[in-house]
């Protein structure tokens, strides 16, 4: 479960101080699909660097499954990551020239997970994605865009994490291929109860989740379900 | 992360860019084969200059004479020609000076030397018995001058191999035939084995004769022209000089030491001259070879901060899931000790050949220490540390939100 608590985020630069969050409260019970929306500058980054523990708020508390996450340090922030959260990024998700079943096993190498049962967890997240097992060997600059983004949820699935954020995991995809992406993750929230936030600024893609969290000038301005959630037709 | 793991991850961080870890690894190379080749050829050079002293005999004091002053007179005669040097002085040096081990008094001259139509110039020596073990003076044939021959003035000659070859055929049986020196007839009694050409005159193109007889018959007077005295050991070298020095001085009723008609040589002090020079030429050497392990050290540091730069957001995404600064620093400092410890071995090996070749062409005796590999192996670890562990702080300290971000 996650727990926003009047998070606010200054970042100082010079003399100027830029205040890029100003009191965001919200909670997000496990299982649930949210998106996260909101225009380029509003905030939506910095609240997903908070939620993803890369950064820590400048006030306010942020509980991640009732653990104070706003306090800690870097190699305790690593820790979190390690343990709860699942990445996937828009571009450059992928070690070049290394193999899907590596890029996939990363995040045991820094989990002390010995190398036999990585090989087996990274296959069986992959699998979950749908990826076809012939792929497993390839090399990450042989694949497609659609295929690289399977690869990395099933590198953000491999560690069990509490909390897979994406974000705009769809942004470098032509839509056909987006719609693959978007079915993946809502398969897994669905059959597998993962809780999963989307950043995103798309609308259409945004409306894949079951409830959008509208953030604009720092400010959470709408917290609403998805009254039509488009659901996609995965392959 | 296990250290198997970091290995693997270091294994695929290099390979993925070959040119550039063999050209890094190529500067290590250098450095290190230079460092192991030139300590080495410094080293053997060393050895075959003591080599070439030893030969002449060991432990070995000389006696020459030196220029002949009087007081207040500046005209001298060069050193080593005067003639104040006797039979008597190498007499009173065997009764006096009990340290030593054996004393052969000597004088020599350049003559023609003829033989069955052939003839050459050479040097003869005129000696006794004990000159073989004081000078390092083996037989190979016949016998060497004995005390009997001495006693008696016998015409008898023993020939360096070279003057041999010179007189006689290559190998021929020269025992028993004859030779003339300033047309009085000496009989060959041996042959001295060969002792190669070394820095100090060949000794294998010499006449030996009794001491006595090239007094009587070749030089017509009893001066000597070298003593030389062998120590029983290393330490007793300069007391046995200080005796030698004080015994002659009296002898010759000098007061004042500079003054002194002779000149005594301690072979010791040879060898610490020639091995300083060498010494010097050795760490001459091995800096410009430890200049060159710099140089490829911070080749090392050059291609890991690029390589920190170019996979900055590698860093970033590798931080993201759950990799700790101790973690990326482990990594790329791996990185750069694994480059210089493959560039170490490689070095070694190649600095090896490069020291067996050069024994094996016959330039000089080379070897390879234990402690110029030890040596260079913990230098190319180490640069491996220092230069490595700059770019992979920075590596480490890097932001991941940022490094995400970097384009």
């Amino acid at each position: 479960m996650i727990e926003a608590q009047n998070i606010t985020k200054t970042y100082t630069t010079g003399v100027v101080d830029f205040q890029a969050l100003r009191g965001v409260s919200f909670i997000i019970n496990d299982g649930e699909f949210v998106a996260i929306m909101g225009p380029s500058g509003s905030g939506k980054s910095t609240l997903m660097h908070i939620l993803g523990a890369l950064d820590t708020p400048t006030s306010g508390t942020y509980l991640l499954d009732g653990k104070d996450v706003s306090q800690l340090t870097d190699d305790e922030l690593a820790d979190i990551r390690k343990d709860k959260i699942g990445f996937v990024f828009q571009a450059f998700s992928l070690l070049p020239r290394t193999t899907v079943l590596r890029n996939t096993a990363l995040p045991l190498l820094y989990a002390g997970v010995k190398n036999g049962e990585r090989q087996e967890r990274a296959k069986i997240a992959l699998k979950a994605t749908g990826l076809e097992e012939e792929n497993f060997y390839h090399l990450s600059n042989q694949l497609s865009g659609g295929q690289i983004q399977r690869v990395a949820i099933a590198r953000a699935l491999v560690n069990n994490p509490s909390l897979i954020l994406a974000d705009e995991p769809t942004g470098n995809l032509d839509s056909k291929t987006g719609e693959i992406v978007l079915g993946t993750f809502q398969k897994l929230n669905k059959e597998q109860g993962r809780t999963i936030i989307l950043i995103t600024h798309e609308h259409d893609v945004a409306e894949h989740a079951e409830r959008i969290l509208f953030i604009k000038d720092g400010l959470l301005v709408s917290d609403t379900k998805t009254h039509t959630r488009k659901i996609a037709r995965h392959i | 992360m296990t250290p198997l793991d970091i290995l693997r991850e270091t294994y695929i961080a290099l390979a993925a860019n070959k040119a550039r870890s063999g050209l890094t690894i190529l500067g290590i190379v250098i450095g290190i084969s230079s460092v192991i080749a030139m300590v080495s050829i410094g080293q053997g050079a060393q050895g075959s200059i003591q080599a070439s002293i030893q030969s002449i005999g060991s432990n070995l004091i000389l006696v020459t004479p030196g220029a002949q002053r009087g007081p207040g007179f500046q005209i001298s005669a060069g050193r080593g020609s005067a003639r104040t040097l006797v039979q008597a002085d190498a007499d009173a040096i065997i009764k006096d000076v009990t340290l030593a081990k054996a004393v052969a008094p000597e004088i020599s001259g350049r003559y023609q030397i003829t033989a069955k139509g052939k003839n050459t110039n050479t040097s003869v020596v005129g000696t006794t018995a004990a000159y073989p073990g004081v000078r390092n003076v083996e037989i190979d044939q016949g016998s060497f001058i004995a005390d009997q021959h001495i006693r008696s003035l016998s015409k008898v000659a023993v020939l360096g191999p070279t003057t041999r070859n010179d007189l006689f055929d290559e190998g021929a049986d020269a025992i028993g035939q004859t030779i003339r020196i300033r047309s009085i007839e000496f009989k060959v009694i041996g042959i001295t084995k060969a002792k190669g050409g070394t820095g100090f005159g060949s000794q294998d193109d010499m006449v030996f004769v009794p001491l006595s007889s090239a007094q009587r018959f070749l030089a017509g007077d009893t001066y000597v022209t070298t003593i030389s005295v062998q120590a029983e050991n290393p330490e007793s070298m300069t007391i046995i000089q200080q005796q030698i020095t004080d015994l002659l001085l009296s002898r010759h009723h000098i007061s004042d030491p500079q003054l002194a008609d002779f000149s005594t040589l301690n072979q010791a002090d040879i060898v610490a001259t020639a091995s300083s020079i060498t010494q010097t030429f050795t760490i001459l050497l091995g800096a410009v070879a430890g200049i060159s392990l710099v140089v490829g050290g911070i080749g090392i540091m050059n291609m890991m901060l690029t390589t920190v730069t170019e996979r900055t957001r590698e860093i970033g995404l590798r931080k993201a899931i759950g990799a700790k600064r101790r973690d990326i620093n482990r990594q790329f400092l791996t990185e750069a000790i694994m480059l210089t410890l493959i560039g170490g071995l490689f070095g070694i090996a190649l600095g090896w050949t490069i020291s067996y070749l050069v024994t094996y062409f016959g330039l000089l005796q080379t070897a390879v220490s234990l402690y110029s590999i030890f040596l260079a192996f913990g230098v190319s670890a180490a640069i491996g540390i220092i230069f490595g562990y700059y770019p992979a702080r920075r590596a480490a300290a890097l932001n991941p939100i940022e490094a995400l971000r970097y384009e």
